[in-house]
């Protein structure tokens, strides 16, 4: 019995994580639509609803009602586990991500390998899903997605290696606690060069804008995705939207000091702001970094294929080798407010 | 509780690494592995190897079975073909099995591997140490050794790998970031004046 109420426990928690995420997501959708359009000096969807509320339910019933198309010679099975190969990682990894102090799934020790794992997964869904349509289109765009998925996650796991270093700790929590302190005791300012590094390959690995050829729509009509409609399309759709959240996350939590607030332990700034609850700031901090995807979006030209793996191998990575050492001096040398 | 999930996962496992043999279609077959790679890691970790499991996932199921996939579906395998020796070749496969089986059993059925006769090492373990952190410590202090002699090797071996399949063949066309970044608007555009008198026919 007791077993059992810890499992509907479990359950209610994981429940009050997924909703708002995907509630977000569809929210994002919006934000992305409405900024975007903003940037362009457009109005963006503004019908549904007041101020186009309610365009993300008006997309999400329009996807439901719509019939999953299957190309013929697909490779049934899985062509229909793909969509779901993708979103599981999405939101798996969310077990370990802690909103507040002590706000978490799962507080275990391996939190940021686990993450690590669980993001290398995401492309699978990809892959099987190019190959499964059997359409040239799928595959090209399958191909181009896996291959810059498994590159930038070197340069991603390097710079998850410096801030390791710079915690003492894998335990997402205690990330963060070892950044406890005002904005610039955060580990975006000794790990700058990691932290631009692990944006970039970030919005790499979930494949956005300026980095999005595995769906260059000029090029290969949709990508991987192209032979998918309705449910499924939108599976994907909920799985890439979940990956930005994620990421966005995790740089929060890595990078830019998780739950505390900009000016945490200041004499008389410190205890005002701190009265924000934790879940707050979290929430704030990943809308900006969720803002950055957008306004890269609407800014930078798509890259070509080659200068992508260009950067990501010969520039990123290199990057990350050498601050890894410069990290190394730096906790030997206990330098500054954060390896004291 | 723990026992029904360690045999939920454990029954997942034996079907997928069947599967992995008999599936037809050679993707399916990868598919399958990666649910038995999946699977067992699972299995580490409620036997409390959290950092091995994960690793796991990482490592063969992340980036391994990836490749592998890659290489799975770029290739068109007749499989039709390959079983085709099957009973032919049954004759030098099976004792090799048998002798496996007999080993694995003489390793596993023996003891040796038993928690409550291996030796524990000289070191203190703390109590509220974590497995990853455990490993990395006797990594790089008892077996640094070890440990970097295994990392040259690595290195040693990508670094051949690499250069086997380096070969510049001739007439290729390929283009040179270097000297794309280098590239400054002088370089390819050109501003021309044209003298007003010339455009004829406007007035």
């Amino acid at each position: 019995m007791a077993e059992l109420i810890e499992l509907v426990w479990i359950l209610t928690k994981i429940g009050a994580i997924l909703g708002p995420l995907i509630l977000s997501v569809a929210y994002l959708t919006y934000a992305e639509r409405k900024i975007i359009g903003w940037i362009q000096n457009r109005n963006g969807p503004n019908r549904v609803g007041p101020m186009g509320l309610l365009q993300p339910f008006a997309d999400v019933f329009k996807l439901m009602f719509k019939e999953v198309v299957l190309p013929s010679n697909a490779n049934r099975f899985l062509f229909l586990v793909a969509p779901l190969l993708s979103l599981m990682p999405a939101l798996a990894a969310w077990a370990v991500i802690p909103f507040g102090a002590g706000l978490v799934l799962t507080d275990i020790n391996a939190g940021l390998l686990y993450v690590l794992a669980m993001t290398s997964l995401g492309v699978y869904g990809v892959i099987l899903a190019g190959w499964a349509a059997n359409s040239k289109y799928s595959m090209l765009g399958a191909m181009r997605s896996a291959a810059q998925i498994v590159s930038y996650e070197i340069a991603m796991g390097f710079a998850l290696v410096g801030v390791l270093m710079a915690a003492g700790t894998m335990n997402m929590s205690g990330i963060v606690q070892s950044q406890a302190g005002p904005i610039w005791n955060w580990f975006w300012l000794p790990l700058l060069p990691l932290f631009v590094v692990y944006w970039i390959s970030g919005v790499a690995e979930t494949n956005r804008a300026p980095f999005d050829v595995a769906e260059g729509e000029s090029e290969i009509v949709a990508g991987f995705h192209v032979e998918y409609s309705g449910v499924a399309f939108a599976v994907f759709f909920l799985a890439e939207y979940a990956n930005m959240i994620l990421i966005s996350g995790l740089a929060v939590i890595l990078f830019m000091g998780g739950w505390y607030s900009p000016f945490h332990g200041l004499p008389v700034l410190g205890p005002v702001f701190d009265l924000v609850p934790d879940l707050v700031w979290f929430v704030i901090k990943v809308a900006g970094f969720l803002y950055l995807y957008l306004w890269f979006r609407a800014t930078f030209p798509r890259y070509r294929y080659d200068q992508i793996m260009r950067l990501g191998w010969k520039v990123l990575i290199p990057v990350t080798v050498v601050w890894l050492v410069v990290l190394a001096l730096m906790i030997l040398a206990g330098f500054g407010p954060w390896f004291d | 509780m723990t026992l029904f999930i360690f045999y939920c996962f454990a029954a997942v496992l034996i079907f997928a690494a069947t599967m992995v043999i008999t599936a037809r279609n050679p993707v399916h077959a990868a598919m399958y592995l990666v649910l038995a790679f999946f699977n067992s890691a699972a299995l580490w970790i409620m036997a409390g190897a959290e950092f091995l499991g994960i690793v796991l996932v990482l490592v063969y199921v992340g980036a391994v079975m990836v490749l592998f996939l890659f290489v799975v579906m770029m290739l068109d395998i007749n499989l039709e073909k390959l079983r085709e020796g099957f009973v032919r070749h049954l004759y030098i496969g099976l004792p090799i099995a048998v002798v496996m089986v007999v080993q694995m059993l003489l390793v596993v059925g023996s003891g040796i591997m038993d928690p409550a006769t291996l030796p524990s090492g000289d070191l203190p373990i703390p109590e509220d140490a974590g497995n990853t952190a455990l490993l990395g410590s006797v990594l790089y202090t008892v077996y640094v050794y070890p440990f970097e002699l295994a990392a040259v090797i690595l290195l040693v071996a990508i670094i051949a790998a690499i250069m086997l399949t380096l070969r510049r063949r001739e007439g290729t066309k390929h283009q040179d970031p270097g000297r794309q970044v280098k590239v400054r608007k002088e370089d390819r555009l050109r501003t021309v004046d044209l003298p007003r008198n010339q455009q004829s026919g406007s007035r």
